[in-house]
Protein backbone atom coordinates (compact mmCIF):
# COMPACT_ATOMS: atom_id res chain seq x y z
CA UNK A 1 0.00 0.00 0.00
CA UNK A 2 0.82 3.60 -1.03
CA UNK A 3 2.09 5.06 2.37
CA UNK A 4 1.62 9.13 3.02
CA UNK A 5 5.70 9.43 2.71
CA UNK A 6 5.48 7.52 -0.71
CA UNK A 7 2.50 10.02 -1.93
CA UNK A 8 4.79 13.32 -0.83
CA UNK A 9 7.91 11.67 -2.29
CA UNK A 10 6.22 11.52 -5.43
CA UNK A 11 4.35 14.42 -5.45
CA UNK A 12 7.81 16.61 -4.73
CA UNK A 13 9.38 14.55 -7.43
CA UNK A 14 12.71 15.62 -6.20
CA UNK A 15 15.11 13.72 -3.50
CA UNK A 16 12.95 11.52 -1.21
CA UNK A 17 12.46 13.85 2.14
CA UNK A 18 14.15 10.88 4.19
CA UNK A 19 17.43 11.81 2.97
CA UNK A 20 16.86 14.27 5.88
CA UNK A 21 19.01 13.47 8.78
CA UNK A 22 17.51 15.95 11.21
CA UNK A 23 20.09 18.84 11.89
CA UNK A 24 17.40 21.45 11.64
CA UNK A 25 19.11 24.15 9.85
CA UNK A 26 15.93 24.62 8.21
CA UNK A 27 13.96 25.10 11.39
CA UNK A 28 16.73 27.67 12.78
CA UNK A 29 16.53 29.89 9.40
CA UNK A 30 12.86 29.90 8.88
CA UNK A 31 11.13 33.09 9.08
CA UNK A 32 8.10 31.97 10.66
CA UNK A 33 8.84 29.17 13.00
CA UNK A 34 7.69 31.39 16.02
CA UNK A 35 4.62 31.07 14.40
CA UNK A 36 4.07 27.59 13.73
CA UNK A 37 2.27 25.19 15.15
CA UNK A 38 4.90 22.25 14.60
CA UNK A 39 8.69 23.05 13.27
CA UNK A 40 9.97 22.05 10.01
CA UNK A 41 11.80 18.59 10.56
CA UNK A 42 8.62 17.44 12.71
CA UNK A 43 6.60 17.79 9.75
CA UNK A 44 9.05 15.48 7.56
CA UNK A 45 9.36 13.16 10.83
CA UNK A 46 4.94 13.07 11.10
CA UNK A 47 5.02 12.26 7.40
CA UNK A 48 7.54 9.27 7.76
CA UNK A 49 5.40 8.44 10.92
CA UNK A 50 2.07 8.31 8.25
CA UNK A 51 0.38 11.01 10.79
CA UNK A 52 -1.63 12.35 7.46
CA UNK A 53 -4.83 14.24 9.16
CA UNK A 54 -2.54 15.92 11.75
CA UNK A 55 0.03 17.43 8.86
CA UNK A 56 -2.53 18.26 6.62
CA UNK A 57 -4.40 20.08 9.42
CA UNK A 58 -1.17 21.82 10.75
CA UNK A 59 -0.67 25.51 10.46
CA UNK A 60 2.76 25.48 9.50
CA UNK A 61 2.04 24.40 5.97
CA UNK A 62 0.11 27.49 5.59
CA UNK A 63 2.13 29.88 7.44
CA UNK A 64 5.07 29.03 5.05
CA UNK A 65 5.97 32.21 3.08
CA UNK A 66 7.76 30.36 0.34
CA UNK A 67 10.93 32.19 1.05
CA UNK A 68 12.76 29.24 0.18
CA UNK A 69 15.30 29.56 3.11
CA UNK A 70 14.97 25.97 3.31
CA UNK A 71 16.24 24.13 0.23
CA UNK A 72 19.10 27.13 -0.03
CA UNK A 73 20.56 25.64 3.37
CA UNK A 74 19.42 22.11 3.80
CA UNK A 75 22.91 20.08 3.48
CA UNK A 76 20.83 17.13 1.56
CA UNK A 77 18.60 19.31 -0.55
CA UNK A 78 15.29 18.03 0.44
CA UNK A 79 12.76 20.63 -1.08
CA UNK A 80 10.95 21.74 1.87
CA UNK A 81 9.35 24.51 -0.27
CA UNK A 82 7.71 22.29 -2.57
CA UNK A 83 7.12 19.70 0.15
CA UNK A 84 4.83 22.57 2.01
CA UNK A 85 3.25 23.25 -1.89
CA UNK A 86 2.51 19.49 -1.95
CA UNK A 87 1.11 19.46 1.48
CA UNK A 88 -1.22 22.44 0.89
CA UNK A 89 -2.44 20.94 -2.43
CA UNK A 90 -3.31 17.38 -0.53
CA UNK A 91 -4.77 19.66 2.11
CA UNK A 92 -7.42 21.26 -0.14
CA UNK A 93 -8.11 18.39 -1.94
CA UNK A 94 -8.75 15.72 1.05
CA UNK A 95 -11.09 18.59 2.25
CA UNK A 96 -9.68 17.99 5.91
CA UNK A 97 -10.33 21.54 7.94
CA UNK A 98 -7.87 24.05 6.75
CA UNK A 99 -6.29 25.33 9.96
CA UNK A 100 -5.41 29.00 8.60
CA UNK A 101 -8.60 29.42 6.97
CA UNK A 102 -7.62 33.20 5.85
CA UNK A 103 -4.41 32.38 3.74
CA UNK A 104 -6.13 30.40 1.72
CA UNK A 105 -8.91 32.38 1.30
CA UNK A 106 -6.38 34.94 0.04
CA UNK A 107 -5.03 32.49 -2.76
CA UNK A 108 -8.32 32.05 -3.32
CA UNK A 109 -9.42 35.32 -4.30
CA UNK A 110 -6.32 36.56 -5.58
CA UNK A 111 -6.88 33.57 -8.69
CA UNK A 112 -10.33 34.13 -9.21
CA UNK A 113 -9.52 37.87 -9.74
CA UNK A 114 -6.97 36.33 -12.55
CA UNK A 115 -9.23 34.20 -13.91
CA UNK A 116 -12.10 36.65 -14.18
CA UNK A 117 -9.56 39.47 -15.78
CA UNK A 118 -5.88 37.71 -16.76
CA UNK A 119 -4.97 40.12 -14.20
CA UNK A 120 -5.22 40.92 -10.76
CA UNK A 121 -7.58 44.53 -10.33
CA UNK A 122 -6.37 44.88 -6.79
CA UNK A 123 -9.14 46.71 -4.90
CA UNK A 124 -11.60 43.61 -6.61
CA UNK A 125 -9.22 41.37 -5.19
CA UNK A 126 -8.85 42.97 -1.91
CA UNK A 127 -12.54 42.94 -1.32
CA UNK A 128 -13.46 39.81 -2.66
CA UNK A 129 -10.78 38.79 -0.44
CA UNK A 130 -12.44 40.46 2.63
CA UNK A 131 -16.11 38.96 1.89
CA UNK A 132 -14.81 35.50 1.87
CA UNK A 133 -12.24 35.85 5.03
CA UNK A 134 -14.94 38.33 7.17
CA UNK A 135 -11.71 40.23 7.71
CA UNK A 136 -13.78 43.68 6.86
CA UNK A 137 -11.81 46.74 8.73
CA UNK A 138 -8.14 46.09 9.02
CA UNK A 139 -6.41 48.23 6.32
CA UNK A 140 -9.20 49.65 5.69
CA UNK A 141 -7.38 53.75 6.07
CA UNK A 142 -5.15 52.28 4.33
CA UNK A 143 -6.74 51.20 1.22
CA UNK A 144 -8.21 54.62 1.35
CA UNK A 145 -4.99 56.03 1.45
CA UNK A 146 -3.36 54.24 -1.45
CA UNK A 147 -6.75 55.10 -3.49
CA UNK A 148 -6.46 58.74 -3.00
CA UNK A 149 -2.56 58.51 -4.51
CA UNK A 150 -3.67 57.14 -7.67
CA UNK A 151 -2.34 53.71 -6.79
CA UNK A 152 -5.11 51.69 -6.48
CA UNK A 153 -6.89 52.04 -9.67
CA UNK A 154 -10.55 50.24 -10.50
CA UNK A 155 -10.37 50.00 -14.15
CA UNK A 156 -6.66 48.56 -15.04
CA UNK A 157 -6.41 47.19 -18.58
CA UNK A 158 -7.10 43.67 -19.00
CA UNK A 159 -6.16 40.87 -20.59
CA UNK A 160 -8.15 40.88 -24.60
CA UNK A 161 -7.54 37.30 -25.21
CA UNK A 162 -9.30 35.82 -21.79
CA UNK A 163 -10.10 32.49 -23.48
CA UNK A 164 -7.04 31.13 -23.45
CA UNK A 165 -6.40 32.46 -19.42
CA UNK A 166 -10.34 30.64 -19.26
CA UNK A 167 -8.67 27.28 -20.74
CA UNK A 168 -5.73 27.57 -18.61
CA UNK A 169 -7.70 27.54 -15.76
CA UNK A 170 -10.30 24.95 -16.83
CA UNK A 171 -7.22 22.53 -17.76
CA UNK A 172 -5.03 22.51 -14.86
CA UNK A 173 -8.01 21.98 -12.49
CA UNK A 174 -7.99 18.39 -10.75
CA UNK B 1 19.17 47.54 -26.73
CA UNK B 2 15.91 46.22 -27.48
CA UNK B 3 14.17 43.67 -24.81
CA UNK B 4 11.07 42.11 -23.80
CA UNK B 5 9.05 43.47 -20.92
CA UNK B 6 6.78 42.14 -18.50
CA UNK B 7 5.25 44.54 -16.09
CA UNK B 8 3.34 41.91 -14.07
CA UNK B 9 0.26 42.96 -11.97
CA UNK B 10 1.74 44.88 -9.39
CA UNK B 11 3.39 47.14 -11.29
CA UNK B 12 0.19 48.85 -13.26
CA UNK B 13 -1.36 49.53 -9.48
CA UNK B 14 0.57 49.58 -6.16
CA UNK B 15 3.82 49.33 -7.37
CA UNK B 16 3.33 52.19 -10.11
CA UNK B 17 6.34 54.14 -9.32
CA UNK B 18 8.53 50.94 -10.00
CA UNK B 19 6.82 50.38 -13.73
CA UNK B 20 7.43 54.59 -14.56
CA UNK B 21 11.35 54.85 -12.81
CA UNK B 22 12.20 51.16 -14.23
CA UNK B 23 11.09 52.91 -17.97
CA UNK B 24 12.55 56.39 -16.94
CA UNK B 25 16.05 54.69 -16.10
CA UNK B 26 15.97 52.26 -19.04
CA UNK B 27 15.36 55.03 -21.63
CA UNK B 28 17.71 56.99 -20.05
CA UNK B 29 20.69 53.74 -20.49
CA UNK B 30 19.56 53.07 -24.12
CA UNK B 31 17.18 50.41 -22.97
CA UNK B 32 14.47 50.07 -25.20
CA UNK B 33 11.33 47.97 -23.75
CA UNK B 34 8.65 45.93 -25.61
CA UNK B 35 6.38 45.31 -23.77
CA UNK B 36 4.77 41.57 -23.95
CA UNK B 37 1.71 41.58 -26.35
CA UNK B 38 -1.96 40.78 -23.97
CA UNK B 39 0.31 39.70 -21.11
CA UNK B 40 -1.54 37.60 -17.96
CA UNK B 41 -0.95 37.61 -14.35
CA UNK B 42 1.99 34.61 -13.82
CA UNK B 43 -0.02 33.70 -10.89
CA UNK B 44 2.61 34.63 -8.23
CA UNK B 45 2.62 33.11 -4.95
CA UNK B 46 -0.77 31.95 -4.85
CA UNK B 47 -0.92 29.56 -8.13
CA UNK B 48 2.40 27.87 -6.77
CA UNK B 49 0.83 27.30 -3.43
CA UNK B 50 -2.58 25.74 -4.27
CA UNK B 51 -2.11 24.36 -7.98
CA UNK B 52 1.69 23.35 -9.35
CA UNK B 53 0.83 22.94 -12.73
CA UNK B 54 -1.27 26.63 -13.01
CA UNK B 55 1.75 28.15 -11.40
CA UNK B 56 3.98 26.49 -14.89
CA UNK B 57 0.79 26.87 -17.39
CA UNK B 58 0.00 30.76 -16.39
CA UNK B 59 4.07 32.20 -17.04
CA UNK B 60 3.98 29.39 -20.36
CA UNK B 61 1.81 31.60 -21.81
CA UNK B 62 3.77 34.88 -21.54
CA UNK B 63 6.95 33.25 -22.35
CA UNK B 64 5.14 32.01 -25.84
CA UNK B 65 4.08 35.00 -26.31
CA UNK B 66 7.18 37.00 -25.50
CA UNK B 67 9.16 34.78 -27.90
CA UNK B 68 6.97 35.90 -30.70
CA UNK B 69 9.00 39.26 -31.01
CA UNK B 70 12.16 37.40 -31.40
CA UNK B 71 14.07 39.13 -28.77
CA UNK B 72 16.18 37.01 -26.61
CA UNK B 73 16.10 38.66 -23.40
CA UNK B 74 13.55 39.88 -21.19
CA UNK B 75 13.17 42.19 -18.37
CA UNK B 76 10.99 41.28 -15.27
CA UNK B 77 11.10 43.92 -12.09
CA UNK B 78 8.90 42.68 -9.85
CA UNK B 79 10.85 40.01 -8.08
CA UNK B 80 7.99 37.77 -7.20
CA UNK B 81 7.38 37.15 -11.28
CA UNK B 82 11.13 37.00 -12.02
CA UNK B 83 11.05 33.89 -9.56
CA UNK B 84 7.61 32.35 -11.06
CA UNK B 85 9.17 32.78 -14.59
CA UNK B 86 12.73 31.42 -13.57
CA UNK B 87 10.78 28.55 -11.93
CA UNK B 88 8.51 27.93 -14.80
CA UNK B 89 11.63 27.43 -17.22
CA UNK B 90 13.66 25.51 -15.02
CA UNK B 91 10.75 23.00 -15.24
CA UNK B 92 9.72 22.86 -18.57
CA UNK B 93 13.70 22.17 -19.19
CA UNK B 94 14.00 19.61 -17.57
CA UNK B 95 10.63 18.27 -17.94
CA UNK B 96 9.91 16.79 -21.42
CA UNK B 97 5.95 15.58 -20.23
CA UNK B 98 5.66 18.91 -18.28
CA UNK B 99 6.41 20.83 -21.26
CA UNK B 100 3.95 18.92 -23.91
CA UNK B 101 1.31 19.09 -21.43
CA UNK B 102 1.71 22.68 -20.85
CA UNK B 103 2.00 23.14 -24.81
CA UNK B 104 -1.10 21.60 -25.02
CA UNK B 105 -3.08 23.52 -22.38
CA UNK B 106 -1.54 26.62 -23.85
CA UNK B 107 -1.74 26.42 -27.15
CA UNK B 108 1.39 27.28 -28.53
CA UNK B 109 4.74 25.42 -28.82
CA UNK B 110 7.47 26.79 -26.31
CA UNK B 111 10.84 27.22 -27.46
CA UNK B 112 13.09 28.16 -24.04
CA UNK B 113 14.38 31.08 -26.30
CA UNK B 114 14.58 33.65 -24.13
CA UNK B 115 16.75 34.83 -21.03
CA UNK B 116 14.62 36.55 -17.88
CA UNK B 117 16.04 38.87 -16.24
CA UNK B 118 15.35 41.27 -13.37
CA UNK B 119 16.68 44.60 -13.73
CA UNK B 120 19.12 44.99 -10.98
CA UNK B 121 21.17 42.28 -13.13
CA UNK B 122 20.30 43.39 -16.10
CA UNK B 123 21.94 47.22 -15.32
CA UNK B 124 24.93 45.49 -13.54
CA UNK B 125 25.91 42.75 -16.13
CA UNK B 126 24.50 44.28 -19.21
CA UNK B 127 24.66 47.85 -19.00
CA UNK B 128 27.76 47.82 -16.84
CA UNK B 129 28.64 50.20 -13.74
CA UNK B 130 30.98 52.39 -16.05
CA UNK B 131 28.11 52.95 -18.26
CA UNK B 132 26.22 54.16 -15.07
CA UNK B 133 28.98 55.59 -13.48
CA UNK B 134 28.58 58.55 -16.70
CA UNK B 135 25.41 58.97 -16.63
CA UNK B 136 24.93 60.04 -12.82
CA UNK B 137 24.99 63.93 -12.78
CA UNK B 138 24.35 64.12 -8.72
CA UNK B 139 25.60 61.98 -6.29
CA UNK B 140 23.09 60.76 -3.31
CA UNK B 141 25.73 62.38 -0.55
CA UNK B 142 24.55 61.41 2.94
CA UNK B 143 21.87 58.78 1.71
CA UNK B 144 22.47 55.85 3.83
CA UNK B 145 20.31 53.08 2.17
CA UNK B 146 21.05 49.24 3.24
CA UNK B 147 20.09 46.85 0.23
CA UNK B 148 17.11 44.96 0.76
CA UNK B 149 17.04 41.60 -1.54
CA UNK B 150 14.73 39.66 0.19
CA UNK B 151 13.95 36.14 -1.03
CA UNK B 152 12.55 36.09 -4.41
CA UNK B 153 15.51 37.09 -6.60
CA UNK B 154 17.97 34.62 -5.14
CA UNK B 155 16.05 31.56 -3.88
CA UNK B 156 16.39 28.63 -5.00
CA UNK B 157 19.86 29.76 -6.50
CA UNK B 158 20.29 27.09 -9.28
CA UNK B 159 16.40 28.54 -10.21
CA UNK B 160 17.32 32.28 -10.00
CA UNK B 161 20.76 32.40 -11.07
CA UNK B 162 21.71 35.36 -8.96
CA UNK B 163 25.21 35.92 -7.76
CA UNK B 164 26.12 35.41 -4.79
CA UNK B 165 22.92 34.62 -2.97
CA UNK B 166 23.95 34.16 0.57
CA UNK B 167 25.36 37.86 0.21
CA UNK B 168 24.59 39.64 -2.72
CA UNK B 169 25.99 42.98 -3.78
CA UNK B 170 24.82 44.18 -6.61
CA UNK B 171 22.30 46.78 -5.46
CA UNK B 172 25.11 47.75 -3.25
CA UNK B 173 27.91 48.34 -6.19
CA UNK B 174 25.22 49.95 -7.97
CA UNK B 175 24.32 52.67 -4.86
CA UNK B 176 27.69 52.99 -4.36
CA UNK B 177 28.15 54.47 -7.94
CA UNK B 178 25.01 56.78 -7.14
CA UNK B 179 27.45 58.09 -4.56
CA UNK B 180 24.72 56.78 -2.08
CA UNK B 181 26.96 55.27 1.28
CA UNK B 182 25.37 51.91 0.78
CA UNK B 183 25.57 49.67 4.66
CA UNK B 184 26.59 46.14 4.77
CA UNK B 185 24.20 44.46 7.44
CA UNK B 186 22.91 40.77 8.17
CA UNK B 187 19.92 41.12 6.79
CA UNK B 188 19.81 41.28 3.02
CA UNK B 189 18.42 38.29 1.97
CA UNK B 190 15.90 37.98 5.01
CA UNK B 191 12.06 37.04 4.21
CA UNK B 192 9.43 40.41 4.91
CA UNK B 193 6.47 37.31 4.75
CA UNK B 194 5.98 38.38 1.55
CA UNK B 195 2.18 36.88 0.29
CA UNK B 196 0.84 36.93 4.06
CA UNK B 197 0.43 40.33 4.02
CA UNK B 198 -3.10 39.90 3.99
CA UNK B 199 -4.07 36.87 5.30
CA UNK B 200 -1.74 36.91 8.45
CA UNK B 201 -0.42 40.73 8.95
CA UNK B 202 0.72 40.02 12.38
CA UNK B 203 3.61 37.67 11.25
CA UNK B 204 4.59 40.43 8.22
CA UNK B 205 4.60 43.15 10.96
CA UNK B 206 6.77 41.26 13.20
CA UNK B 207 8.94 40.54 10.58
CA UNK B 208 9.46 43.89 8.98
CA UNK B 209 9.79 45.50 12.19
CA UNK B 210 13.06 43.57 13.06
CA UNK B 211 14.23 44.64 9.58
CA UNK B 212 13.66 48.28 10.41
CA UNK B 213 15.34 47.27 13.59
CA UNK B 214 18.53 46.22 12.12
CA UNK B 215 19.06 48.42 9.08
CA UNK B 216 18.93 51.47 12.12
CA UNK B 217 21.78 49.26 14.30
CA UNK B 218 23.66 49.19 10.61
CA UNK B 219 23.33 52.60 10.10
CA UNK B 220 20.55 53.28 7.55
CA UNK B 221 18.57 55.71 7.25
CA UNK B 222 16.52 54.42 4.68
CA UNK B 223 16.01 50.82 2.41
CA UNK B 224 15.91 50.12 -1.29
CA UNK B 225 14.27 47.10 -2.56
CA UNK B 226 14.02 45.84 -6.36
CA UNK B 227 10.71 43.81 -5.04
CA UNK B 228 7.34 45.60 -5.07
CA UNK B 229 5.76 42.69 -2.60
CA UNK B 230 8.75 43.85 -0.33
CA UNK B 231 8.41 47.39 -0.83
CA UNK B 232 4.25 46.88 0.05
CA UNK B 233 5.44 45.41 3.09
CA UNK B 234 8.53 47.78 4.12
CA UNK B 235 6.36 50.45 3.29
CA UNK B 236 3.13 49.62 5.07
CA UNK B 237 3.43 47.14 7.76
CA UNK B 238 6.30 48.40 10.30
CA UNK B 239 5.20 49.99 12.97
CA UNK B 240 4.67 53.05 14.28
CA UNK B 241 8.57 54.73 15.96
CA UNK B 242 10.21 51.84 14.22
CA UNK B 243 9.65 53.51 10.04
CA UNK B 244 12.32 54.18 8.11
CA UNK B 245 11.62 55.39 3.82
CA UNK B 246 12.21 52.65 1.48
CA UNK B 247 12.97 53.07 -1.91
CA UNK B 248 12.95 51.15 -5.52
CA UNK B 249 16.31 51.06 -6.62
CA UNK B 250 15.59 52.27 -10.08
CA UNK B 251 13.88 55.81 -7.97
CA UNK B 252 17.33 56.60 -6.79
CA UNK B 253 18.88 55.76 -10.24
CA UNK B 254 16.76 57.95 -11.67
CA UNK B 255 17.07 60.88 -9.01
CA UNK B 256 21.24 60.25 -9.34
CA UNK B 257 20.89 60.52 -13.02
CA UNK B 258 19.00 63.81 -12.93
CA UNK B 259 15.67 61.77 -15.29
CA UNK B 260 12.41 63.43 -14.76
CA UNK B 261 10.15 61.72 -12.16
CA UNK B 262 11.05 61.21 -8.63
CA UNK B 263 8.85 63.49 -7.64
CA UNK B 264 5.82 62.01 -8.87
CA UNK B 265 7.04 58.98 -7.22
CA UNK B 266 7.99 59.62 -4.05
CA UNK B 267 4.53 61.53 -3.27
CA UNK B 268 3.30 57.89 -3.77
CA UNK B 269 4.60 56.63 -0.88
CA UNK B 270 3.31 55.76 2.77
CA UNK B 271 6.41 56.33 4.24
CA UNK B 272 7.40 59.86 2.88
CA UNK B 273 11.04 60.02 2.17
CA UNK B 274 11.04 63.62 0.87
CA UNK B 275 11.49 64.88 4.44
CA UNK B 276 15.37 62.60 4.16
CA UNK B 277 15.94 63.57 0.80
CA UNK B 278 15.35 67.24 1.44
CA UNK B 279 17.10 67.46 4.33
CA UNK B 280 20.58 66.24 2.65
CA UNK B 281 19.78 68.22 0.15
CA UNK B 282 19.05 66.12 -2.92
CA UNK B 283 15.76 67.23 -4.06
S1 LIG C 1 17.97 21.22 6.84
FE1 LIG C 1 17.54 19.41 5.60
S2 LIG C 1 18.57 17.74 6.66
FE2 LIG C 1 18.46 19.45 8.10
S3 LIG C 1 16.56 19.05 9.26
FE3 LIG C 1 16.03 20.38 7.56
S4 LIG C 1 15.38 19.01 5.93
FE4 LIG C 1 16.49 17.80 7.42
S1 LIG D 1 10.12 28.25 2.43
FE1 LIG D 1 8.62 28.10 4.05
S2 LIG D 1 9.41 26.50 5.39
FE2 LIG D 1 11.10 27.14 4.07
S3 LIG D 1 12.18 28.66 5.29
FE3 LIG D 1 10.72 29.75 3.99
S4 LIG D 1 8.87 29.99 5.22
FE4 LIG D 1 10.16 28.43 6.20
Amino acid sequence: METFLDKVNERIGNVPIQRCYHCRKCTAGCPVTFAMDYNIDTIIKMIQMGKEDEVLNSSTIWLCASCETCITRCPNEVDIARMMDVLREMAIESGVRIKEKNILKFHEAFLSSVKMGGRINEPLMIVDYKLKSGDYFSDMAMGISMFMKGKLTLFSPRTKDMKSVKKIFEETKK
Amino acid sequence: MKVSYYPGCSLHATAKEYDQSVRAVSGALGIELKEIEDWSCCGASSAHMTNFKLSVALPARNLVSAEKDGLNMMMVPCAACFNRFKTAQFYLKRDEKLRIETENIVGEEYKGSIEVKNPVDFIFNEIGLDTLNKKVTRKLSGLKPVSYYGCLLLRPPEICEFDNYENPYMMDAIMKILGAESRPWSYKTDCCGGSLTLGKTEIVVHLVDKLMRMAKEAGANCLVTACPICMANLDMRASEGMRLPAFYFTELIALAMGVGGPDKWFKMHNVDPRPLLDSLGLI
